[in-house]
């Protein structure tokens, strides 16, 4: 806590200069090596979907970069731009989107690409782990035929061969009687069951990076530690990078190395978990933090809620998109969108009265 | 606590039939609620927590009378409502309100909010069109909506907006029991808190009796009198949220609470390395406990002898474990 108040005071003078020049900064991967280009570089990406209400700033440039082996985690309330962050990254987004900016991917510009080449990427390298089991998995194949498929696909694999490694993979994310389960259809396994087998897909082809959108939310508590414990551990196993996107703070802390809270189509705070929940400097993220019912508290505590409702895209102001809800707005606050200032080593935040004073109450 | 009190749910079961498997074998069932009791007294909140195939959802459609039960009761005020006669049953609906998980399909988006909301008058009494208005703008009044909202339609207002109509709906027929199963999982976090304390203000302002079914212990922590927990349609702990979650003596309430993911300061990474619940292996046997199979500490008398419900220490606190003492002794967090 000491630390972060110190860096802040220091980096204060120099803030009016150093952010006007270099307003993409916000979480760039400036301590890592030079020498390798990153594994994901994101850099100013913007998304404006065309809605019925005409278009929608969905992503108004979001920016960070990770290598392998990373763990980072987008964390948002429904409109916030996460899942459209992670269908950009994968080439997914909806019809007539634009998208401005660069992902970089192994030193690949994605947006760059046809689909042809994309498909190429997608369930290769990148490997992609949804929300709603059920869904995800085709209910007409076999759960082999379906693990077994990106291997045919990418790899080349005989049907045989893919087989054998179909159930390798089962093995591999704990699903009990793998071998049984090769000829199951979705619908005679339980939903944990169902999530093991996407992330099987998911990594079947090993790739270099694995993006997960709410892999556990329509899970029970307790399995919900088990896919958590499953996936953390696979992806420390073969280095890969992790991309988790969540609405739950506890699943945030006890997952990744980095978060990066959105709202509103921006990356609000950004910076090591840890230090992010150290200093919650951002008045969403302290309102978010706030918010959450935990355990312990009395019967008739009051939580602390956060005033009105996530704006619409469609209808983002021009300044700080959480103006409208915050505390601690003053009129500069909606004359421009806040540019990111350092408020710690790789903690980043867009406010332009960050709170970090204030002593945060945890559990 | 010598009167009746407003719900009691007496050795309640149900069983859905399955279709058969082969031609001659027969037909397989679930046992959703296998011997259920409880009550609720009026203005106090119950919680009903456990995962999904816990038979919470059940429960709360028996308590509803949405379903008949297999054996069992459900009394609301001292009559059985199913027992009842469809009129009598009719007029006891007035008394018990519901509210849905998800405010999206809980809402006709065909009907405006004042269709929505005025409908259990309309049903249950009838009532004449003006009267409906005025009902409707005082129910509308005590969730945080204007009654200018009256005219619009859902597509109009946000999730947790929609959820504060699904519970002025509920409140339109002044009921004394509201079952809300699950209302605040499908809300944003920031918003979640903001019907979550509209709850509570609605409870102490009307009275209001609450069966609250969640998934989440933090939820139910904050909302509830008492808390039942439910491990495949029986209770295996029940008790205040302050003794259950401080002395959980049952080792599947340890393992729900462990397994709640919580926001600790000062690591990196902190997913804890607890033994995971294990996924039953194979049907539980018969006679003994339907927990053996995932329970860590299960001897051969779990396997060979199911434990009843029993008290523990002083006040509310039951439990259904042989080894409840040593487990609840054993401090939060060790296992």
């Amino acid at each position: 806590m000491r630390s972060i108040a110190k860096s802040r005071t220091g980096t204060r003078s120099r803030r009016a200069h150093a952010e006007s020049r270099h307003p993409l900064s916000l979480a760039s991967a400036t301590a890592l090596p030079e020498i390798l280009p990153a594994l994901l570089e994101v850099t100013d990406l913007r998304v404006t979907l065309h809605t019925a209400r005409g278009p929608a700033d969905a992503l108004r440039g979001v920016s960070f970069a990770m290598q392998r082996g990373d763990t980072v985690g987008l964390i948002g309330e429904s409109g916030c731009g996460k899942s459209i962050t992670a269908l950009a990254l994968m080439g997914l987004l909806p019809e007539g989107a634009t998208v401005g900016g660069s992902i970089r991917f192994a030193g690949q510009e994605l947006t760059a690409l046809d689909e042809d080449a994309l498909c190429e990427l997608r369930g290769a390298r990148i490997g992609m782990v949804f929300q709603e089991p059920m869904t995800a998995l085709n209910p007409l194949h076999t759960i082999g035929r379906q693990i077994a498929e990106p291997l045919r696909l990418h790899k080349g694999l005989d049907a045989a061969s893919a087989r054998a490694e179909a159930l390798r993979l089962l093995q591999r994310v704990q699903l009990p009687q793998a071998e049984k389960r090769l000829d199951a259809y979705p619908h005679q396994m339980s939903g944990g069951q169902r999530q093991r087998v996407v992330i099987a897909i998911a990594l079947a082809c090993g790739p270099d990076l694995l993006i997960a959108d709410e892999p556990t939310t329509a899970l029970d508590v307790t399995l919900q530690r088990e896919v958590l414990d499953l996936i953390a551990e696979l992806v420390a196993e073969d280095g890969m990078g992790l991309l988790l996107i969540s609405h739950d703070l506890g699943v945030m802390a006890e997952t990744v190395q980095r978060m990066l809270v959105m709202y509103g189509g921006t990356v609000v705070e950004s910076g090591p978990t840890a230090q992010v929940f150290d200093a919650l400097a951002h008045p969403y993220t302290r309102g978010l933090f706030a918010a959450r019912p935990r355990l312990g508290l009395a019967r008739g505590t009051r939580l602390v809620t956060i005033p009105g409702r996530v704006p619409e895209l469609a209808d983002l102001p021009a300044g700080c998109p959480f103006a409208e809800r915050c505390t601690r707005v003053v009129d500069e606050c909606r004359r421009a969108l806040p540019a990111p200032r350092a408020v710690g080593p790789r903690h980043q935040v867009r406010c332009i009265r960050p709170d970090a004073r204030v002593p945060v109450v945890h559990e | 606590m010598s009167e009746t009190p407003l719900l009691e749910v007496r050795d309640l079961v149900k069983h859905y039939r399955l279709p058969r498997e082969r031609l001659f074998a027969p037909a397989p069932r679930v046992r959703a609620v296998q011997g259920v009791s409880f009550t609720l007294a009026a203005g106090r909140s119950l919680g009903l927590v456990g995962e999904s195939g816990s038979g919470k959802s059940t429960l709360a459609r028996l308590v509803m009378a949405l379903e008949p039960p297999s054996a069992g009761q459900v009394r609301l005020d001292g009559q059985d409502l199913h027992a009842l006669a469809p009129a009598a049953l009719r007029a006891a609906r007035e008394k018990l309100q519901m509210v849905f998980q998800d405010p999206y399909g809980s809402l006709d988006p065909r009907r405006s909010v004042l269709q929505t909301v005025s409908e259990p008058l309309r049903v249950l009494h009838g009532a004449a069109p003006a009267e409906q208005r005025e009902r409707a703008g005082e129910a509308l009044d005590a969730v945080g909506l204007r009654a200018t909202d009256l005219g619009k339609y859902p597509h109009e207002f946000s999730g947790g907006q929609r959820q504060r109509i699904a519970i002025a709906r509920a409140l339109i027929t002044r009921p004394k029991l509201i079952v809300a199963d699950e209302p605040v999982s499908a809300l944003d976090v920031s918003v979640q808190a903001q019907v979550l304390n509209l709850m509570q203000d609605l409870q102490d302002k009307f009275g209001l009796a609450l069966l609250f079914i969640s998934h989440d212990l933090a939820v139910v922590d904050m909302v509830c009198d008492e808390v039942v927990v439910l491990y495949q349609g029986r209770i295996v702990e029940r008790g205040a949220p302050e003794t259950l979650f401080q002395r959980a003596a049952h080792p599947y309430t340890r393992a729900l609470l462990q397994a709640v993911p919580r926001v600790q300061p000062g690591a990196a990474r902190l997913r804890r390395r607890a033994t995971p619940l294990p996924a039953p292996a194979g049907a539980p046997a018969a006679e003994g406990c339907d927990f053996a199979p995932r329970c860590r500490w299960a001897g051969e008398r779990c396997r060979s002898h199911r434990p009843l419900l029993r008290p523990l220490g002083t006040g509310a606190h039951a439990v259904a474990c042989h080894l409840a003492e040593s487990v609840a002794a054993l401090p939060v967090g060790s296992d």
